[in-house]
């Protein structure tokens, strides 16, 4: 971060990888289904492969756009699930209990009430991790194992179904010919973005993320920060909450949302945004999420038994992660590569002797 | 994370000693006050549900049968969270040693005494790998296991989608096979795990591997710098947990008696409940196995006590378990914050 044409230029290489991985898979499905990328117009909406990996994927989206911003600050967020399933129950048990479920002030104070628990479940957290100073994975550990608990207390074990227009909308409804999830998901990205890259904010969580002490005696409010992530973070969860409910028209305390801080955090990883912190990458985040979702509706559209789909995606998993540690990079492509992968943002760029060893827990410290 | 926990230290001022402070510094406390939690809420039962049995000495000894695959898996998860690290693939490799093991024995005819060593021997060379990889290519234990967890979970569904139940003989034998203690009695099941908790007992506190894992887990770079042979003590740390993850998992196949692709699901997160609330430090190097088996027993007393009330619905076991985790987790805090200043 010396010069900004550096800058701008591990920017472009570190969305490279992410982008050419999302275009390899969407290709992959071409000679099996050769109007894939096809969009048709059907009653004034927009039909097609592209625009539901999109419309499947929005969840998954926002989840990891906040988490991204936790994962900067060398943070984890474990309890998005619960956070999911909780706004869900707690929107979708307010409405069923309406008189009439379709009244637009019903649903909007529903819908609030959902986001204030959210918002309240990333309090706690970021109150345990920066004013307790107890580790993030632990600390979000508590809402992960209690929060699904919470939510089917509310739900009392039940699955409410509801049937809401207004509320159909945002998870399943569509508006100017595309699914109403996706302007949602554009503008949280879009929001996101202008927040951490138009002012010093994503600076900030960045050098929280660097060195959480170093910053603080900068003067920067370290603490402050790393709260108001935690809470963006779950905020990001409810919204993803709502959708999921939105989508099925139904609050399950049980499985809403289970398993998607793994994905979400599988997001974060392949966008290329290093979990020890420190600098980020929202645009590679939700290429990771497309990349995803495309692996799933790929592993439908191919054949393949939609049982493996878990098995390619720790498959994933090992590959992204292997290919992102210097270590590996260096023992199996030798200097060669590691020359040329010095456009990588990794923890020792061009330094990829063995050396290395004892290079990437120094950063740590 | 390292720096996350050290902010608080700069701001804490109160060097004195008192009595309270030396209290907290102590390491036995977390499992003392465990062992207390676990007498007060089973006096608490004794109390309440005095005319419904609750005072058999075989509720008691109940908790090791329903608990004692847990118990095995938390052992192992022990060792790895001593060590510093984490396994998040222990449900997985549950899940999967019980479909492996319902798989061979249902539909491939094997007898059962061929497929116990080598379910256990998949789950052992599952958790060398992860170790592996962890090692030499210095990715966070987190996402290895997690990545883990995706594959051992997927491998299930590969296998089978449906659930396979065992009617084999042999294994229907050795499940209602008891021991008896006079008083009540215990299954294979609890024996196992009793036995699995007294060999991590001795190998933790009397050998040479147990002070590794406690070494790298206080502090890995002093640990390296001693000289001590520290990828070989992680590798293995982790293949104890993907050992001990299967063995839960055989016993777990005796308790309920089938392959399921979703058995076990979350699971680790029962386990790692059960490491933190017997007082292991999440970051390592401080910790009793003994206090595993107190968290272990204290969940297994939730569950039984919302059994005996009747009302309470399954949930709250959920919502207990992690009050209880939120509770232990802050005195972790005070202890630490205490040592270091």
């Amino acid at each position: 971060m010396t010069t900004t044409p550096r800058w701008r230029a591990l920017t472009q290489h570190h969305l490279f990888w992410p982008v050419a991985v999302l275009v390899l898979l969407l290709l992959i499905n071409v000679p099996f289904t050769p109007d894939f990328f096809a969009i048709k117009m059907t009653d004034g909406h927009l039909y097609g492969s592209l625009v539901s990996i999109v419309l499947f994927g929005s969840p998954l989206i926002l989840v990891a756009v906040g988490m991204t911003l936790v994962i900067a600050t060398g943070g984890i967020d474990l309890s998005v699930g619960a956070v999911v399933a909780i706004t869900g129950a707690l929107t979708c048990s307010y409405i069923s209990d309406q008189s009439d479920q379709g009244a637009l002030a019903g649903v909007f104070l529903a819908m609030g009430i959902g986001l204030v628990a959210a918002v309240v479940c990333g309090l706690w957290n970021g109150f345990l991790v920066a004013r307790m100073g107890i580790q993030p994975i632990i600390a979000t550990l508590i809402i992960m194992v209690a929060g699904r608990g919470v939510a089917q207390l509310i739900t009392d074990g039940q699955i409410i179904t509801i049937n809401s227009e207004p509320y159909k909308l945002i998870g399943g409804g569509y508006w100017l010919t595309l699914p109403f999830s996706i302007f949602v998901v554009a503008a949280v990205v879009a929001v996101t973005v202008a927040l951490t890259r138009r002012t010093a904010l994503g600076l900030l969580v960045e050098a929280v993320g660097g060195n959480a002490e170093a910053s603080r005696l900068v003067g920067i409010r370290s603490r402050r920060i790393k709260i108001m992530v935690y809470v963006f973070c779950a905020l990001c969860a409810g919204i993803a909450g709502l959708m999921i409910s939105s989508n099925t028209s139904a609050a399950d305390g049980n499985n809403a949302g289970l398993w998607i801080e793994l994905d979400a955090i599988l997001a974060v990883v392949i966008g290329g945004t290093s979990l020890l912190g420190g600098r980020f990458s929202i645009g590679g985040t939700v290429v990771g999420a497309l990349v995803i979702q495309t692996l799933t509706t790929t592993i439908y559209t191919i054949g393949v038994p939609t049982q493996t789909n878990l098995v390619f995606k720790a498959a994933v998993v090992i590959v992204v992660c292997l290919l992102q540690s210097p270590k590996f990079r260096a023992k199996v492509f030798g200097a060669r590569f590691g020359a040329k992968g010095g456009g990588k943002p990794s923890a020792t760029p061009t330094d990829t002797t063995p050396s290395t060893a004892t290079a990437p827990k120094m950063e740590v410290s | 994370m390292s720096t996350a926990t050290q902010t608080p230290t700069a701001t804490d001022s109160g060097r004195t000693p008192s009595r309270a402070t030396r209290l907290l510094g102590d390491r036995r406390l977390p499992v003392l006050v465990t062992a207390t939690l676990f007498l007060v809420m089973y006096a608490a039962g004794l109390s309440r549900y005095a005319n419904y049995g609750f005072g058999e000495p075989q509720v008691f000894l109940n908790l090791f049968i329903d608990n004692g695959y847990l118990l095995v898996a938390a052992v192992g998860a022990t060792f790895v969270i001593l060590s510093g690290g984490i396994d998040l693939s222990v449900g997985s490799v549950i899940g999967f040693t019980t479909m492996l093991t319902a798989w061979l024995v249902e539909k491939q005819g094997l007898p059962v005494l061929v497929v116990i060593p080598i379910a256990l021997g998949v789950g052992a060379f599952g958790g060398f790998l992860m170790g592996y990889v962890i090692h030499n290519f210095e990715i966070q234990p987190f996402i290895v296991t997690l990545a883990g967890l995706f594959l051992f979970r997927g491998l299930c569904l590969v296998i089978s989608k449906e659930s396979i139940s065992i009617g084999d003989s042999t294994v229907s034998s050795m499940a209602q096979a008891q021991a008896s203690l006079g008083v009540g009695f215990l299954s294979v099941g609890a024996i196992v795990s009793l036995v699995v908790l007294a060999v991590a007992f001795y190998v933790l506190h009397y050998t040479r591997f147990g002070r590794r894992v406690y070494a790298i887990g206080g502090n890995e770079q002093s640990a390296l710098l001693m000289g001590l042979p520290q990828g070989g003590t992680k590798i293995a740390v982790y293949t104890v947990s993907g050992f001990c993850s299967a063995l839960a998992g055989l016993l777990f196949t005796l308790y309920i008696q089938s392959g399921d692709p979703l058995h076990a699901t979350g699971m680790e997160l029962d386990a790692i409940a059960a490491v933190v609330i017997g007082g292991t430090l999440l970051t390592g190097g401080s910790g009793y196995v003994l206090g595993t088996l107190f968290g272990v027993l204290v969940l297994g007393l939730i569950k039984s006590i919302i059994q005996f009330e009747g009302t309470l619905s399954s949930w709250w076991t959920k919502i207990a378990t992690g009050v209880l985790l939120c509770a232990f987790i802050l005195i972790q805090r005070a202890m630490t914050t205490r040592k270091k200043t």
